[in-house]
């Protein structure tokens, strides 16, 4: 077993153990935890295929930025875990079978039929000066144009139309403009002199 | 006008730079600290530190057992018990001040007609019983004969302001 | 000395492993030293700006002051408060030390001086920079404290807008350098103009906004609404006590440090002589050592980070946030257009 193999196992058995963690233990916040680092071991697994843009990018949007907002939700929601598990034994067949479907499909689909060794050949250890992002920026922006902006418009139609759907305007709330508060002046602006009648 | 001039004042942070240039002025300014255990900083006539009872020339106690200290007391600091010495005169058999209760606000000082109770320049002391934060008698006349020279000159400096 | 030598090649070919760990000793060993003496630093300067003096007291001139904290922390006892989750309550210090240690690795203090020259060292140090929000977010819940969590939802909102606006400031960078390998940013500023060639000129302001949110990103003042000691007594460490503090603590300044490092590498021309190709001044100054360049300009701007805190009152919450969404973000936005037409037009300086 060569060296790279053997960092290749540590890291899948990691893999494997956090994806299993993440579905059993019954706190969202450890499941959540345990998903970073499913992150984490995936993207050093794409390192050790000399993939390392991505998995660097796995990091920084997955695990910098999706899973600590998802964290933010998680930590905020009060779960009741006995009204989450009430329905357990009864959904359980229908669960399984929709399971077993799913491994049957993602072995039809990743099986070794259609991904194996005959027909994608092992690439070749590439030169040390080869670059992973200039590669894929050069595919990104000549090959891949379109459906990579494309991609993009529809990305940002879909921010567009979640700040849409969830804005509304709250007359009641108060707030500053801290556009006007920069425009202050020393005199006028910070005090109002009133002229009322005196009182007896 | 004004709204671009605003606009080139917050987009340039002037008034950040300000307040940089302030602090960063202050950096090389001559520094007021008072390095304590070597160096002190000078006390007024007025300083309320602890307290002491103070005698006359002869020896005899000035205390007479008013209890005006006692009344005025804010923290109820004060404990006062009295009886007619041998000689006739009034005096106390007990005084004393529970420095956990006292502010050292002065009021006892102030409220004194025979300057007995005085408050001494003393700030630095610590007790090791709980017991030791009760001043007695003996433990303030011991005080004032201490500081007598002290307080009598502190007493006479601000005469003139009674 | 030549023994040394025979043996330093030695353990790279057998043993490469022992090699780079002693590798990591040289860099992590005097990095904890300089994170004591900037804590030592930041007090004393301070006091100064405010009319003080500082520690002096233990050593001559309070020289042995950090050593004394650390001293007295490790003897500490370390408080679990009960409820608090055991596990998850001592790795949030680590998870806060580390990613702000490992990205030293990709750091270059010299022409070719680096750990790891890898050619995606600018993503990288993103990504490590963005891990560091766990320790404050874990520390936060798993604390079982209203404050601790109310500090973690604060630093992770703010650290999540703020990180968009300092990846889009390096994004104008690698625009203007060409590279993502963090060696070849600073030589891509190498040039006859001395400290004009440098970035910080034609990226004045992604350098400024740079600047503000790595102070923002690191929790410091003015935006240490996470900490916020006046609100939320002190945020996401209010239970730590003992070593976890202290490892919280150097984290924390460890951030600092790093950020001022890449600022000067990034904008301030890294190793280089700020008087290069000068008539006079620059063969003047050809003999010192590309490192001590590399340790002046990083004092530099983490001084600006405790002037900073000595100046400015604390940011209320959605100012933080409009100023990182509403400011930071369209100004980055319009300067990388700008930078980038800079580039392609070969613009004469800098870019040609």
């Amino acid at each position: 077993m060569t060296f790279e193999l053997f960092v290749f196992y540590v890291f899948a058995a990691i893999l494997v153990f956090a994806a299993t963690m993440v579905i059993t233990r019954k706190n969202p916040v450890h499941s959540a935890l345990f998903l970073v680092l499913a992150f984490f071991t995936s993207a050093a697994i794409w390192l050790l295929a000399e993939a390392e843009f991505l998995a660097i990018v796995l990091v920084l949007v997955y695990v910098g930025a999706v899973m600590v907002l998802f964290l933010f939700v998680v930590m905020m929601l009060d779960i009741d875990i006995a009204t989450m598990r009430a329905g357990f034994v009864k959904n359980l067949p229908l669960a399984i079978l929709i399971a077993i479907a799913m491994v049957i499909e993602i072995f039809l689909v990743i099986g070794s039929g259609s991904f194996s060794l005959d027909q994608f050949a092992a690439p070749l250890p590439l030169p040390a000066d080869y670059n992973n992002t200039a590669s894929l920026g050069n595919i990104l922006y000549t090959e891949y144009m379109y459906p990579f902006e494309v991609a993009a418009v529809i990305l940002l139609v879909a921010i567009i139309a979640a700040i849409g759907l969830t804005m509304r305007k709250r007359p009641e709330s108060k707030y500053q403009d801290p556009s006007k508060q920069v425009r202050v002046k020393k005199g006028e602006d910070r005090i109002t002199v009133l002229k009322m009648d005196a009182e007896d | 006008m004004n709204v671009l001039r605003d606009y080139i004042k917050s987009l340039f942070l002037l008034e950040l730079m300000r307040g940089l240039a302030l602090t960063g002025r202050y950096l090389f300014k001559k520094k007021f600290t008072v390095q304590y255990p070597e160096e002190k900083a000078p006390i007024s006539p007025r300083f309320r530190g602890l307290h002491a009872q103070r005698r006359y020339a002869s020896g005899e106690e000035r205390c007479i057992a008013c209890k005006l200290c006692e009344a005025t007391c804010p923290a109820l600091a004060i404990t006062i018990e009295a009886e007619p010495r041998a000689d006739g005169s009034r005096r106390t058999t007990r005084y004393d001040i529970d420095l956990f209760k006292c502010i050292f606000c002065g009021y006892c000082q102030e409220s004194c007609p025979v300057d007995a109770i005085v408050e001494t320049r003393l700030y630095e002391y610590h007790f090791e019983n709980r017991e030791d934060a009760i001043m007695t008698k003996e433990k303030l006349l011991a005080m004032g004969d201490k500081f007598e020279q002290q307080l009598a000159a502190d007493i006479a400096a601000q005469s003139q302001y009674r | 000395m030549d023994l040394l030598m025979s043996l330093w090649e030695w353990l790279g070919e057998n043993l490469v492993v022992v090699q780079i760990l002693i590798k990591i000793v040289i860099i992590v060993a005097p990095l904890m030293l300089c994170v004591a003496y900037f804590t030592y630093a930041e007090r004393k300067i301070i006091g100064y700006m405010q009319v003080r003096i500082g520690p002096n007291r233990v050593g001559p001139k309070g020289w042995l002051q950090p050593i004394a904290d650390a001293v007295k922390l490790m003897f500490k006892e370390i408080i679990i408060p009960s409820g608090a989750n055991k596990t998850l309550f001592l790795i949030a210090p680590v998870l806060t030390l580390g990613p702000a240690l490992a990205a030293w690795a990709v750091f270059p203090f010299g022409d070719g001086l680096v750990l790891s020259n890898i050619n995606a060292g600018l993503l990288y140090l993103i990504a490590l920079t963005s891990v560091g929000v766990y320790g404050v977010i874990i520390s936060g819940w798993a604390s079982n404290s209203k404050y601790a969590f109310l500090g973690a939802m604060r630093s992770a909102a703010q650290i999540v807008s703020y990180e968009i606006a300092m990846g889009f400031a390096l994004v104008g960078v690698l625009v203007a350098a060409g590279s993502l390998n963090l060696g070849e940013i600073v030589r891509a500023q190498e040039g006859e103009g001395g400290l004009f060639n440098w970035f910080w000129l034609p990226l004045f302001p992604l350098f400024l906004i740079y600047f503000v949110s790595g102070v923002a990103e690191t929790n410091r003042a003015p935006f240490d609404v996470a900490e916020g000691e006046s609100e939320i007594v002190a945020g996401f460490h209010v239970e730590y006590s003992g070593m976890p503090f202290a490892v919280f603590f150097l984290g924390e300044y460890a951030n600092m440090i790093l950020i001022s490092a890449l600022t000067s590498l990034l904008f301030l021309g890294g190793w280089l002589s700020p008087f290069n190709g000068w008539p006079l001044l620059g063969p003047m100054f050809d003999w010192v050592p590309g490192i001590v360049w590399l340790f002046i300009k990083t004092a530099f701007v983490g001084f600006f980070f405790l002037w900073l805190r000595a100046t400015f009152p604390r940011y209320r919450y959605d100012q933080i946030m409009r100023l990182g969404w509403k400011v930071f973000i369209p100004i980055t936005i319009v300067w990388i257009m700008v930078v980038g037409l800079a580039v392609v037009f070969e613009m004469p300086w800098w870019f040609d």
